[in-house]
């Protein structure tokens, strides 16, 4: 199990490839890597990602360790990046180690909902009509519900 | 003593990221009353508490958390990681 949060970019493949390495009772690996998305009419011209040093890692670490006992994973990565970066640049990942793909897929679903709305990051977007934080979504909020059984 | 940190617009709004509060408020709610009577840009950020996440010693908590022994209070907008 491994926690990295680092301003650097990292690249996606050597990452992924690294950790598919040395699971010899896995057989399945899951990766999900999130993109910085230009959607806006305005044009992005970059993303900051805030943090809140300390808490960022404790937060992570107890979502990396729920997701290890809850799916019984032979191994997962968190990797979150904080301050600016641009459209296209890799924003973080996750990867999951399981013996079957549907724990390793869940589990990958699982840390991905965790980290949106109870890891201390936040997302201002900075186009060329100005700047804003980007609001939580309430969808964030349900696909949370579900692991947890609340409506 | 304690230190009291703000993130996102929560910092913007309040003009700093931290700093230390001379404080007896037993709860966080009671802290934030005492942050909304300083100057108004500490109203502006406290007026829809709804609008807002608090962590005590690096763990999310409620307005109603007691401050009894606690070294770091986090005020921040709902998290927005991944």
């Amino acid at each position: 199990m491994q926690v990295r949060v680092q301003a650097a970019p990292f690249d996606f493949g050597a990452e992924a490839g690294a950790f598919a390495q040395g699971h010899t009772t896995a057989g399945a690996i899951v990766t999900f890597c999130g993109v910085v998305r230009d959607d806006g009419p305005a044009g992005l011209e970059r993303m900051e990602i805030e943090h809140y040093p300390g808490m960022t890692e404790r937060a992570l670490e107890q979502i990396a360790t729920q997701a290890m006992d809850r799916f019984a994973l032979d191994d997962c990565l968190i990797l979150h990046r904080h301050g600016p970066m641009r459209p296209g640049e890799t924003i973080m990942m996750v990867a999951t180690a399981a013996r079957h793909r549907a724990a390793a897929f869940a589990a990958a679903e699982f840390l991905m909902d965790y980290l949106k709305s109870r890891a201390p990051f936040w997302k201002k977007e900075i186009a060329r009509d100005g700047a804003s934080w980007v609001a939580a979504k309430d969808q964030d909020e349900a696909a949370l519900a579900r692991w947890t059984g609340e409506d | 003593m304690i230190e009291v940190l703000y993130f996102a617009w929560v910092r913007e709004r309040i003009g700093l990221p931290r700093e230390t509060v001379d404080t007896n408020a037993a709860t966080v709610a009671d802290l934030v009353i005492e942050l909304k009577a300083r100057e108004d840009r500490y109203a502006a950020a406290f007026t829809d508490l709804s609008a807002l996440r608090v962590a005590v010693d690096q763990k999310l908590a409620d307005f109603d958390a007691p401050l009894a022994g606690a070294r770091e209070i986090a005020f921040f907008p709902p998290m927005t990681g991944g």
